[in-house]
């Protein structure tokens, strides 16, 4: 059987098309872009070609906004450590608690730096109260950051209303838009985003490809200084080979932007439909009408998502999990848990997130796959008995811990 | 996704005695809060000989912890409730070909379930006395718990006391951040770390900064390097001693606690590591099994 890949938020497949454009920048066009001689002055105009692809995709006023990097991560980090750095009166940041680790992880270090961290709260289907948020804006906030798209349910933030207000009281706005770029239409020009975040391998480019946008006079200090690379503000010899496959794949995301918001969309759709049609106790987290396209959270009651991963691995489907048991942490995720899902629900969900290369008929696979897969580890649960939970379960099984 | 064993894979996938159990007359629910997996063992004990003469079980939990509920359902079978109570985690883990570091508590938690169905049946009250934390070193799968309950009862300062007393931070380093965060939260700060005269780097072979031994000295320093680890393992009742050194493959007995304890893996580990830096050189610690098992 032919694997079916439904990870595509934890990392796509590169586009053979992108592949392809790659392949010369490792054999004959390996010059530096900076040389004044031939080997170099082609692959310069290459990186400018992929800076204008970013550029449009975005919808960025200006190719010089664009700055090449190493990662969604990278991105993150040199955005917040910038506003904190150009303003250093400044020691406030404001973000959710839904964040990547990337910004979390950031944070939590910032406050043993003396920062002032406020992390937004969601309600129970992933959304913000943008009251709490107006409340918090003031003169000492060095910068707000919040994510464009959730990773693990999709839910969307209204960056773009977040940034105005910001804006009103000058303070600059950043967003991790690395799920959201290339499945939801952006137009920055439109917008007062002062920073944007972008990751390669989301949107069928490589790995190890990512990009800032920082809008033209935002105050901005560079994480790495060395040569002048990306206008002095990532210096570091250019990934060209990648920042050409990166341009190649913003190009096709530009192109295929419809077909993420129909065909992809129904897919998901159905899937959704397909697996609550036939397994009951179970339920979609988060905001199901503003959400991207191609993602589904699936909690799953009283079972534990990596037993379910495991079992549908077994017939070559990949998914993910929203207990973090299966990522090298054991802490339920974070998400959920800011979501208030209990804990027996949180446990059990599965995320789902198709790409333009899944197909109808996968889609009908999966959804005959996994409720023999849940029958069979609920018939393992404590929680469980026969085709039903216990009557009130967790009163039922109420387990010593430690 | 975790690097588990076949074993684990194995019991995971066609578990063995799953389910309710008609007649138990001893049952132990018992959950690891750090993951909120949980498992429910079933017990089915003859009154006259005390034997278990069957076990089921239900849990919620990853992979790991529905296998390690099969291993140890197979393991209690037919064995005296005395015999049974005398499975470590460490013989579930072994059972199943060994646990990621990180899913070391599942065997914990299928032996603190095993401990509850016991009491329940002898009419007994059980009281866990087990606490767990974040793991913070991977290396030696040594916890928070374990480090803040160590600095606080010796006023540990450094690091290095750190890894001296628990083992925490003394392989590969990656967990110093994190111990030092723990220092500053118990001490309110944190203290210089000694200055000691430096040691040559773990060196790859023939780094000219680090001279060639004899043989005489690399024996000693092997020696005196297990010296200096014995008081740790002394301290949790195990102990570790040399046997034979055939090239780069050094052999040695784990006795006591260490035999068999949750880290055993890691303890060898951890002494291949210690090892291989004073020593310049890579070297393998291998276990030899002692004479009698416990
Ligand atoms: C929302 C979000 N931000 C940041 C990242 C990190 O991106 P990268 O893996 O390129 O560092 C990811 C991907 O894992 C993500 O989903
Ligand atoms: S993780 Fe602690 S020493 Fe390696």
């Amino acid at each position: 059987m032919q694997p079916i890949y439904m990870d595509n938020n934890a990392t796509t497949a590169c586009d053979p098309a992108v592949v392809a454009a790659m392949l010369p920048y490792f054999t004959e066009q390996f010059g530096n872009a900076s040389s004044i001689h031939s080997f170099g002055s082609r692959v310069g105009k290459a990186l400018k070609e992929a800076r204008g692809q970013v550029q449009s995709l975005l919808g960025a006023a200006h190719d010089s906004e664009i700055v090449f990097n190493s990662c969604g991560t990278e991105a993150d980090a040199t955005a917040i450590l910038s506003a904190l750095k150009a303003n250093p009166e400044r020691r406030t940041v404001i973000t959710t608690t839904v964040e990547h680790p990337a910004i979390l992880s950031l944070c939590q270090w910032l406050e043993k730096e003396d920062c002032v961290v406020h992390r937004l709260r969601v309600d129970g289907k992933g959304r913000l109260d943008l009251d709490e948020y107006a409340s918090l804006l003031n003169d000492r906030v060095a910068i707000v950051s919040a994510m464009w798209a959730n990773n693990e349910t999709g839910t969307l933030f209204p960056v773009e209303e977040m940034a105005e207000m910001a804006h009103a009281q000058g303070i600059p706005f950043h967003t991790d838009a690395v799920q959201a770029v290339g499945k939801v239409a952006i137009d920055l020009k439109k917008t007062k985003i002062d920073m944007l975040s972008l990751s390669g391998h989301k949107l069928h480019a490589p790995k190890g490809i990512g990009v800032l946008y920082v809008r033209r006079n935002t105050r901005f200090r560079p994480l790495l200084r060395g040569g002048h690379q990306e206008r002095g503000r990532r210096a570091g010899t250019e990934n060209s080979a990648s920042i050409v496959g990166l341009g190649v794949a913003c190009g096709l995301a530009q192109q295929y932007m419809r077909e993420e918001n129909t065909t992809v969309k129904r897919l998901r759709d159905r899937l959704e439909r397909g697996i609550l049609g036939s397994v009951r106790n179970a339920f979609v987290n988060g905001d199901t009408l503003y959400r991207l396209p191609n993602t589904t959270s699936i909690a799953f009651e009283y079972v534990e998502g990596e037993g379910i991963l495991l079992l549908l691995n077994q017939q070559g489907i990949a998914a993910s999990s929203g207990s973090a048991c299966t990522s090298g942490s054991l802490e339920p995720s974070h998400v959920l848990r800011a979501m208030a899902i209990p804990y027996t629900a949180a446990h059990g969900t599965i995320r789902f997130s198709l790409s333009r290369y899944n197909t109808a008929q996968e889609v009908e696979q999966v959804i005959a796959a996994v409720p023999p897969v849940i029958a069979k580890l609920r018939k393992l649960s404590p929680y469980w008995s026969g085709d039903a939970p216990l009557a009130r379960p967790e009163e039922a099984f109420r387990p010593d811990y430690a | 996704m975790w690097d588990y064993s076949d074993k684990v894979r194995e019991h995971f996938f066609n578990p063995r005695n799953s389910g309710p159990l008609d007649g138990a007359n001893g049952t132990g629910d018992f959950g690891s809060i750090k993951c909120g997996d949980a498992l429910r063992l079933m017990l089915r004990v003859n009154p006259e000989t005390e034997v278990i003469d069957d076990a089921r079980f239900q849990t919620f939990g990853c992979g790991s912890a529905i296998a390690s509920s099969s291993a140890l359902t197979e393991i209690i079978k037919g064995k005296t409730l005395d015999e049974a109570l005398r499975v470590s985690n460490q013989d579930i883990a072994d059972y199943l070909d060994g646990l990621p570091p990180e899913k070391m508590h599942c065997s914990v938690m299928g032996r603190e379930a095993l401990q509850a169905a016991v009491a329940d049946y002898r009419g007994e009250s059980w009281k866990d006395d087990h606490e767990e934390g974040e793991l913070i070193c991977k290396c030696f799968a040594i916890d928070t718990v374990m480090i803040e309950d160590t600095v606080r009862a010796n006023s540990l300062r450094t690091i290095e006391e750190v890894a001296n007393y628990t083992k925490a931070g003394g392989g590969c380093s990656a967990c110093h951040e994190k111990i030092e965060d723990i220092l500053i939260a118990v001490n309110g700060r944190l203290y210089a770390r000694e200055v000691k005269p430096t040691r040559a780097p773990v060196a790859s072979s023939g780094t000219p900064d680090m001279p060639k031994l004899t043989n005489y000295q690399r024996i000693r320093r092997i020696e005196e390097t297990l010296e200096e680890i014995r008081p740790l393992l002394q301290r949790e009742h195990g102990d570790v001693t040399l046997v034979e050194i055939d090239g780069r493959n050094i052999y040695v007995e784990l006795s006591g606690a260490c035999q068999g304890c949750a880290m055993q893996a890691a303890t060898l580990g951890g002494v291949q590591q210690k090892l291989s830096e004073t020593l310049g050189e890579l070297v393998q610690v291998l276990p030899i099994a002692p004479l009698v098992r416990a």
